[in-house]
């Protein structure tokens, strides 16, 4: 075996290590009190006061409810985005007149219209879920339309060659051609989602990952202000993984045919 | 089931105004025939096939075909450069679309389709999705897709355009095999002039934009042709002449757009 090949095979090996040797350095420095142990507790204590908070406490609870959050806002604003961004990548007419709006729009910092809605809506588990439905919308409208609008022409003509009708078309050549950057607005939306809902939980929920890591800031248990932050880090990781597999699955042909 | 093309005109708006980018085409196509149309780059080639094919409206002229089925045009399958398969299809569903799109239930469809993979040599390969197939594979199942959809008239886009030389010579030849054995009219564009002399029975040479029918050349090559024998010396008389044409219109093309 030549230098570059055993060089080659170490890389998979690579990350984990430096995983392993950065949180060994951290339960070192930390353990020797070199790092001030009340506002940075060692890796290890996390780890066990993560274990206690999910036997014995209520964390459970907080992230279901964070999750169910997420969830519910992410269907409620990426459905409706999907189906607009597809009409809009589809027709040029329904573009020119929607792009103005959405270009308006969409930079627009969502959680800065949360006073508004709370006016609105109260300040229940409406107007928290409508806060992530909006913020989840524009990164699915905007990935749809793109994902339609980069289907090649071509694919087009070949349906309308072989008769194919609008509803064939859609099913057919719209649908499975703009997939690829679908999931890439789903990966995006859930992610913005996953803050929106951190970010309203620290607000004025009673329930999620953001309350656990507000009640914990104000009671000083800072170990477990860590422990909930992990936890939203895991959420944040399975939205990746979850991707991942639905990329695999749905769309092999997209993700083989570039390596 | 031949066509008449008569007087087409296709003019584009653009943002600097009106592009014109055919202009007087007029040609027919007779029964059985192949007919290949060479000319510089972008002088509207592809448009006559799309204008065929009903996928565009001319701005002026009419296409009149010998019959007219009471649905309005004549069947007809288009074979693309390249993008002309659905990526996110396999092999069996890619030459199954158009009997799917007609309502041919699946189980019959998946037969009829199978047929036509095994006759350009794709047995193997039917649950295959098209980035797992070479090039050239690729351009077999859309040979196969637009067989299977039995049509009147076959408009072949550089259909291996995008081929090395050595493939190109074994499809060329197996093209003409499968054409032989069920004669469609064909409207074949290439930029290739010995694949047109090679393929056609008349050739249609055209000027540069905007795009007329300059000249037609009948190929009176006996038929199965061979591909070898493209040195001799009638061959080498139509190239000779084709590409006195050609070099003409891409010369005179350069000097307008420069």
């Amino acid at each position: 075996m030549n230098g570059r090949k055993l060089a080659g095979s170490m890389i998979p090996v690579i990350p984990p290590a430096i995983l392993i040797v950065t949180l060994t350095l951290i339960e070192t420095v930390t353990r020797m009190e070199i790092l001030p142990s009340l506002f940075f507790p060692p890796p290890s204590a996390i780890v066990s006061t993560l274990y206690d908070m999910t036997t014995e406490g209520e964390l459970l609870d907080h992230l279901s409810a964070t999750v169910l959050r997420l969830l519910t806002g992410f269907l409620l604003g990426g459905i409706p985005g999907m189906i607009l961004g597809m009409m809009m990548g589809w027709s040029t007419a329904i573009r020119r007149i929607l792009d103005p709006f959405v270009a308006a729009l969409h930079p627009v910092p969502k959680i800065s219209s949360l006073p508004i809605i709370m006016i609105i809506f109260g300040i229940g588990f409406v107007s928290r879920t409508i806060v992530v439905a909006v913020a989840s919308f524009f990164p699915m409208l905007i990935n749809t339309m793109a994902g339609v609008r980069q289907i090649h022409p071509i694919y087009f003509d070949v349906a309308r060659n072989s008769g194919a009708s609008r509803m064939q078309i859609l099913r057919r050549v719209v649908l499975p051609g703009s997939t690829p950057f679908i999931l890439a607005g789903v990966r995006l939306g859930l992610n913005v989602s996953l803050s929106i809902s951190l970010a309203v939980e620290l607000l004025l929920a009673d329930k999620g990952i953001g309350t656990l890591i507000w009640m914990a800031w104000q009671t000083m248990r800072i170990e477990e202000l860590y422990a909930a932050i992990v936890t939203a880090a895991l959420v944040g990781i399975s939205i990746r993984l979850f991707v991942q597999v639905m990329l695999d699955r749905c769309v092999p042909w997209a993700t083989k045919a570039r390596t | 089931m031949g066509f008449q093309c008569k007087d087409l005109g296709v003019t584009y708006k653009t943002q600097n105004g009106e592009l014109e980018a055919l202009t007087d085409v007029s040609f027919s196509v007779r029964d059985h025939e192949f007919v290949c149309l060479v000319g510089p780059s972008g002088c509207g080639k592809s448009t006559i096939l799309k204008l065929v094919a009903g996928l565009l409206e001319p701005t002026l002229g009419t296409i009149a075909f010998d019959t007219v089925p009471a649905n309005g045009r004549p069947r007809n399958a288009m074979v693309f450069q390249e993008h002309g398969v659905f990526p996110w299809m396999n092999v069996i569903d890619n030459v199954a679309f158009g009997l799917e799109i007609r309502g041919v239930p699946r189980e019959e469809r998946r037969a009829i389709a199978r047929r036509f993979i095994a006759r350009v040599g794709l047995s193997h390969f039917e649950e295959s999705h098209p980035h797992e197939l070479s090039v050239g594979m690729r351009q077999r199942v859309s040979i196969a897709r637009a067989f299977v959809n039995d049509p009147e008239i076959l408009l072949m886009d550089e259909p291996f355009g995008s081929l090395d030389a050595m493939t190109k010579m074994v499809m060329t030849e197996e093209l003409m095999g499968i054409w032989s054995r069920q004669r469609k009219q064909v409207l074949y564009v290439t930029h290739d002039i010995e694949e047109a002399i090679m393929l056609g029975d008349r050739i249609l040479v055209m000027t540069g934009r905007p795009g007329r029918i300059r000249e037609e050349i009948e190929i009176r090559l006996p038929r199965p042709r061979d591909l070898r024998d493209r040195d001799s010396a009638e061959i080498v008389k139509i190239k000779e002449h084709v590409w006195e044409i050609l070099e003409e219109e891409v010369r005179s093309g350069l000097r307008e757009g420069s």
